[in-house]
């Protein structure tokens, strides 16, 4: 059929070649990584060694894997703070469960840890979907509340290596590609991560609740009058945050060796950041798994050189707190820049 | 005859003690144009919801094809080929084109993986089937209002819908947007398929509808064909106000220097060289088609247009007005037409949302001084005859006309030289808009103030400018009645103004 009137609608931002970098923000984020290596490796030309590569991957596991889970969270137009106290309690009562149960072994452990972290984070999921309240406020509610009382009811001792479960401590140092790195091998662990993002990604992109997420991120009522059920997709989002996060604090005990009630303070904003510097919007609806696994790349990197550097770890913190606001920021103006 | 696709006998509807509609019929026959014409709160909202299943009527009959239906519900009303357009267009923006029309679909078939291959050709089909060329992988986002538009039309469609409802489908459309929307509406109906618009926009929609139905106070005024009414008709039946005998007289009384004069004012592609003088206590109207700049004349007075070229003179001096804060200091005062979004905050109380903007002269060294701020709030309130018993209740409340005069109320604590009115009384009650109407005479009167009313709504601007100005494409075109050559015959003037807005369509 013919109309008398076809005007072609496109994208409105101002030349084509702006508006394709604009849809891509990994780019920005890539860039930004290979700008940072190129620069640390001309300071110190010992980076670009096999074995600091590797510890330097390994370090993204645990940032990434947490970051994963933030990123569903906040492509929905939510946030969630409370998910190092996950972790930790998580990790924490497995642990201790095992200790007095004298169990030991690596797959019921992670079940469990999950499980855990999945529970914690359906009970974010009941008070922002039930109660409607703003997730910040509801995440940092459950997030204190979890970590007093796992200090308060259930210990606040450190159970050092000596107590650890062997089978975990065996798990967290699987190695491979030992030769390459002379002597010191790839964690696994960045395997599991990697197979995780992929999982993430495949979840977000083909199913029709990783859409949902993504509709509801971009309108809720829009959602709701397009059939999605919305209760399902924001406990979907924070029970499966809450669960990524349980598995990630049993996975960092057992590569730290070390299962500290206190340990992780703080972490949500490293976490937060990445995610935001992986071009993920704090408005909700925009974001992707690779994005997010190059924020956490490239926020990991600048930190460690740091230290690699010799300079001061206080100035991780400058670093961290400067990339968060730069990169919201960033994204901000990528934003109002599309809707221009 | 055929049986009407969709009829309504008696239908009424209450919410809490309100009637919101009060035994109302309608019919759209298969394939017509119906407009559904009234103004905000005449129960135009609530009757789409009814038709659309979300709301439940609690007495009357809803016919489909002529078959009663017991229970309408949102599902029931896509199953028979109702669907609707919302103002806000219901849609993803950080999603593409492609996912945005596709995306219904598949959810309410129950899948749980997405085909995107499968997803692409769908919205191509529906792409196709409305004629018209978007970019599929545009995000919706960067699309101007007419491309979202036109995604929610083609969404629509793909329910091969029999009956498709558009809320307000034109207000934030530039004219020559709104004559493509009409070609894609004359295309869809063509191919058999009602189209029910709802709108208190009369201009644009005598153009296109065919048959008009008259909503007030919930209950039908008037309906018919639509060449049995005229404009200023429709206008009249819907606000139900009669048009004032008497215009506002202004004697130009012999001060030195106009209040405001405005030489060849211009802001590149909006305004062109406007030229304007108004005197102490003239209310002055402005009217015109939807994209005549009619908004950006009151936006550039109030400092939003600040890259605009002429000269402004306030009592002779001139002033630059380049910022909000630079009109607010030479005492403009705008009140907008979307007082909602733009000038309430709505669970704050009268006394806060009346003083909000004059804090700096209720404060000694930065500390607000109580009992002045007590005078002033008490002042605005009796000023602008806002009925309530207290200042201290949220605003949310009050009816829209006392939330219009909390709005009025604000500026007017400033003193204002300048006052412009966009759409006044939008949504205002019949009784609450004349009480406005008095108030604002009274206010240019006592004050010397220099009032411009912007306005569809051509008996109000009749009836209380001294003179009614025509802007047609970013220039004043015409000066239609003017009571310096003496007081005129306030229905021939409207007849008058009504004649050259629609030649200017």
């Amino acid at each position: 059929m013919s109309n008398t009137l076809t005007p072609v609608l496109s994208g409105r931002a101002d030349s084509p070649r702006l508006a394709w970098v604009l849809k891509r923000p990994e780019l920005g984020v890539g860039g930004l990584a290979v700008v940072a290596m190129v620069v640390i490796g001309s300071i110190n030309p010992a980076f670009w060694d096999a074995a600091n590569l590797f510890s330097l991957l390994r370090a993204n596991v645990i940032t990434g894997i947490l970051a994963l889970g933030v990123m569903i969270v906040m492509l929905s137009g939510g946030i969630d703070v409370s998910f190092p106290a996950f972790a930790i309690a998580a990790m924490y009562l497995t642990i201790k469960g095992m200790i007095a149960l004298g169990y030991d072994g690596v797959v019921l452990p992670f079940a469990v840890a999950t499980m855990i972290g999945l529970l914690l984070g359906l009970i974010n999921g009941l008070f922002v979907y039930g109660l409607r309240m703003i997730p910040l406020i509801v995440t940092l509610g459950t997030g204190t509340a979890v970590r007093g009382l796992l200090l308060g009811a259930v210990g606040s001792s450190q159970i050092n290596i000596d107590r650890m479960p062997p089978a975990l401590i065996g798990f967290g140092r699987l190695e491979f590609l030992r030769s390459v790195g002379g002597g010191n091998g790839l964690s696994t662990m960045v395997v599991l991560y990697a197979a995780l993002a992929v999982m993430v990604h495949l979840m977000l992109r083909h199913t029709l609740i990783g859409r949902s997420i993504f509709a509801l991120g971009g309108s809720e009522e829009a959602a709701r009058r397009a059939g999605f059920n919305v209760r399902t997709t924001i406990f979907f989002i924070y029970g499966m945050a809450g669960a990524l996060a349980g598995c990630t604090g049993l996975l960092h005990g057992s590569m730290i060796w070390v299962a500290n009630p206190r340990d992780m303070v703080g972490i949500e904003l490293d976490v937060i950041a990445a995610v935001v510097l992986g071009g993920t919007s704090i408005f909700g609806g925009r974001g992707s798994v690779m994005g997010t696994m190059l924020g956490v790349f490239t926020l990991v990197l600048l930190t460690n050189s740091l230290i690699i550097m010799h300079i001061d770890t206080t100035w991780q913190r400058i670093v961290t707190g400067s990339i968060v606001i730069l990169a919201a920021a960033a994204t901000s103006w990528r934003d109002r820049r599309i809707a221009a | 005859m055929t049986a009407p696709l969709l009829e309504l006998r008696d239908v009424v509807r209450h919410f809490g003690g309100v009637k919101a509609l009060d035994g109302v019929s309608l019919s759209i026959m298969p394939g017509e144009i119906h407009c559904l014409a009234g103004e905000n709160g005449s129960g135009k909202s609530t009757l789409i919801k009814i038709v659309s299943g979300v709301n439940t009527i609690d007495r009357g009959h809803i016919l489909v094809d002529g078959t009663l239906v017991d229970t309408m519900t949102p599902r029931l009303a896509i199953a028979h080929g109702i669907q609707v357009i919302y103002q806000d267009f219901s849609l993803f923006g950080n999603l593409t084109v492609a996912e945005n029309l596709a995306l219904g679909a598949e959810v309410r078939a129950g899948r749980r993986l997405v085909n995107w291959r499968r997803m692409r050709a769908h919205a191509q089909a529906a792409v196709d089937r409305l004629g018209v060329a978007l970019d599929l992988d545009a995000t919706v986002d960067s699309l101007p209002t007419s491309g979202r538009q036109l995604v929610a039309i083609a969404r629509a469609l793909m329910a091969d819908p029999l009956l498709l409802i558009m809320d307000e489908p034109t207000t934030t459309l530039t004219s020559r947007e709104v004559a493509a929307l009409f070609d894609v509406v004359r295309d869809i109906q063509s191919r058999g398929i009602a189209v029910l618009f709802v709108s208190h926009k009369m201009r644009e929609m005598l153009a296109i509808s065919e048959r008009i139905t008259i909503l007030r106070s919930g209950l039908v005024v008037a309906g018919g064909p639509i060449g049995q009414f005229d404009e200023a008709g429709i206008t009249r039946l819907m606000t139900g106000s009669e048009i004032a005998e008497d215009p506002y007289l202004w004697d130009a009384s012999p001060a030195t220097h106009p209040v405001l004069a405005v030489r060849d004012l211009s802001v590149r592609g909006v305004l062109h060289d406007i030229n304007l003088t108004i005197g102490a206590g003239e209310i002055v109207g402005v009217s015109g088609l939807l994209g005549s700049g009619r908004t950006e004349l009151a936006l550039a007075l109030f400092g939003l247009l600040p890259s605009y070229t002429g000269t402004v003179q306030i009592d002779g001096r001139d002033v630059a007005l380049r910022s909000v804060r630079h009109a607010i200091a030479n005492r403009i005062a705008y009140v907008p037409e979307d007082r909602l979004t733009e000038g309430l905050f709505l669970p704050e109380s009268i006394d806060i949302n009346l003083l909000c903007a004059s804090f700096d002269r209720l404060s000694r060294g930065g500390v607000l001084r109580p009992e002045a701020m007590r005078d002033a709030a008490a002042s605005a309130i009796r000023d602008m005859a806002i009925a309530t018993p207290t200042g201290e209740r949220p605003v949310v409340e009050l009816s829209g006309g006392n939330q219009q005069r909390v709005v009025i109320g604000r500026w007017l604590l400033r003193h204002p030289r300048i006052l412009i009115l966009n759409g006044p009384t939008v949504g205002v009650d019949v009784g609450s808009k004349a009480g406005i109407h008095r108030t604002v005479r009274r206010l240019a009167r006592e004050h010397g103030m220099a009032v411009i009313m912007i306005s569809d709504d051509l008996p109000e601007l009749i009836g209380n400018c001294n003179r009614v100005l025509v802007m047609h494409r970013g220039r004043l075109v015409d000066e239609v009645a003017d009571t310096r050559n003496g007081p005129y015959e306030t229905r021939r003037a409207e007849r008058a103004l009504s004649d050259r807005l629609r030649e200017l369509a």
